[in-house]
């Protein structure tokens, strides 16, 4: 067995060193690229972005802003739950319900939210109630959707056989349908996360007036791209976290359904 | 018995949809003639009914339109074409498919929509910008379907037909094709709608022209009729164009 060989075998059975490589390469192209062929008024090298990260975090207002924007995320997030959580298991749970209304949820949630902006601030003004606002509308259709369609999946035997043992309406929730909700409420929760981070980032960038909007514009009409760099890779990376986060979640609290 | 029944439970179910939908352009139309509602906050429906039958009759749209179309065309195709080709080249080897499958699902779990400023100090406040994003947004469930289409087929229908000596045109035409296309379907209807979304959002943040940045202009102009005249269009436009492709692709899934 020759050397090279042996160094093939071992990237076959290891993917995800090729991965990094590959990750590695394209940031190298991207730095060769900016630094020797492109115009430093469009583009900047990486490592010119992680250098000016500290500045980006000295520029007055931007750690505020980043600040307010993870609150937005955060209220709004809690308020797509706990509103979807509760229309979702209404809808879902009585059959009239959600013959009735389902078309209707499904219909509100076919259309492009995105032609609406205008008005939430025109209602709402310029601050986080907007973004909160937009960020739930986003947020709250997928919940309701996923969760009234996991209520309704639930085998009609295990209804059945509850009801057949003589349980109650309240034992039925507690011991048939809600463990067979949580792993359809961390599905839910998975999508109406990157609803609510689509919605509250979508009226950040529309409001030029201040927030992420008021920065990301500066930074582009003063030809200053390491600091828009930075501060869309901040902003990335907390979109990241936070999807990270719920979809560990889901496949968490979705295992049991699959042993 | 219980066919009976059935059928009155739907028509009572009706008679609820219908009475949720009058009940609130009653509200609307009550809260705006006879309550203290700023005109600029909400306009009377009676008014943006005037207003949108008047911005049909003058064809005021078509420019809007045209704009908000092309992009969406040219970035549909750039996507279709850059998306299945890549995937098709990954899906042919499952190493590769190992190697770039978590990294572009991993791309695609980021809000493409903060690319938007970065391609706006590119491509200019015209519809360049708007096409690459929306290029960029349908990219992602299109190449990641075509991988899953190609890349999953059933081993053994490869094996029988190399076994009855398929060449590799018919193994693609015959095997490949028919087993990756549904799943190809899927992604495209969703890089479409995605594509679409983007390309209305991004004309509604930064840009000079398509039916977006039209309702924005009509809410800073302060004319409200107006503006919830053109979002009932662009709603209509969004929602007609994602039936034709609902129904395109459910169409070539049956034959």
């Amino acid at each position: 067995m020759s050397e090279p060989h042996r160094y093939g075998r071992y990237l076959a059975r290891h993917p995800a060193w090729v991965r990094l490589a590959v990750i590695l390469a394209l940031l190298m192209l991207w730095e060769i690229a900016a630094r020797f062929w492109i115009d430093p008024m469009f583009i900047s090298p990486p490592s010119r972005v992680v250098a000016s990260l500290g500045e980006l975090f000295g520029t007055e207002g931007v750690p505020g802003a980043l600040r307010i924007t993870f609150g937005e995320l955060a209220v709004a997030f809690a308020i797509s739950v706990a509103i979807g959580l509760a229309v979702g298991l209404a809808v879902g749970l009585s059959r009239f319900g959600s013959r009735s209304f389902m078309p209707i949820i499904l219909l509100l949630y076919g259309i492009p939210q995105i032609t609406i902006l205008p008005l939430f601030i025109l209602y709402f003004g310029i601050g986080p109630p907007s973004k909160i606002a937009f960020g739930v509308t986003h947020g709250i259709f997928p919940i309701v959707v996923t969760i009234a369609a996991g209520v309704q999946n639930i085998k009609p035997i295990l209804m059945t056989a509850a009801h057949s043992m003589g349980a109650n309406r309240w034992q039925i929730f507690r011991w048939v349908i809600f463990p067979h909700m949580i792993p359809t409420f961390f599905a839910g929760m998975r999508l109406g996360m990157s609803g609510v981070l689509l919605g509250v980032l979508l009226a950040e960038l529309y409001v030029s007036s201040a927030g992420i909007g008021y920065f990301t514009q500066m930074f582009t009409q003063a030809f200053d791209p390491a600091k828009l760099l930075g501060l869309i890779s901040v902003l990335a990376a907390m979109a990241i976290a936070l999807n990270e986060i719920v979809r560990r979640a889901e496949i968490h609290f979705g295992r049991w359904r699959m042993e | 018995m219980s066919g009976r029944r059935d059928r009155r439970s739907r028509l009572a179910s009706r008679a609820v949809q219908l009475g949720f939908v009058a009940s609130v352009v009653l509200a609307w139309y009550l809260a705006t003639a006879y309550g203290h509602i700023n005109r600029i906050l909400l306009p009377n429906p009676v008014n943006v009914w005037h207003e949108l039958k008047d911005v049909l009759a003058s064809g005021e749209y078509l420019p809007d339109l045209r704009v908000t179309l092309t992009e969406l065309a040219v970035a549909f195709a750039i996507s279709c074409i850059s998306g299945v080709t890549i995937g098709y080249i990954i899906s042919r080897s499952a190493f590769l498919i190992r190697v770039f499958e978590p990294l572009l699902a991993g791309f695609y779990s980021v809000p493409v929509i903060l690319f938007l400023p970065l391609y706006v100090l590119f491509f200019g406040l015209g519809p360049e910008s708007k096409i690459a994003l929306g290029t960029t947004i349908s990219f992602f469930p299109i190449v990641l379907n075509t991988i899953a289409g190609f890349g999953y087929v059933d081993k053994i229908f490869i094996t029988a037909a190399r076994s009855m000596g398929a060449s590799d045109i018919q193994m693609f035409r015959h095997v490949l094709l028919p087993a990756a296309f549904p799943v190809i379907l899927t992604g495209l209807r969703i890089g479409f709608t995605v594509a679409l979304l983007s390309i209305l959002g991004s004309e509604t943040i930064a840009s000079l022209a398509g039916l977006g940045h039209h309702i924005v202009s009509l809410a800073e102009a302060m004319e409200p009729a107006r503006m919830f005249a053109y979002i009932a269009f662009a709603v209509a436009i969004a929602v007609l164009l994602n039936t034709v492709v609902s129904g395109l692709e459910r169409r070539a899934r049956r034959t």
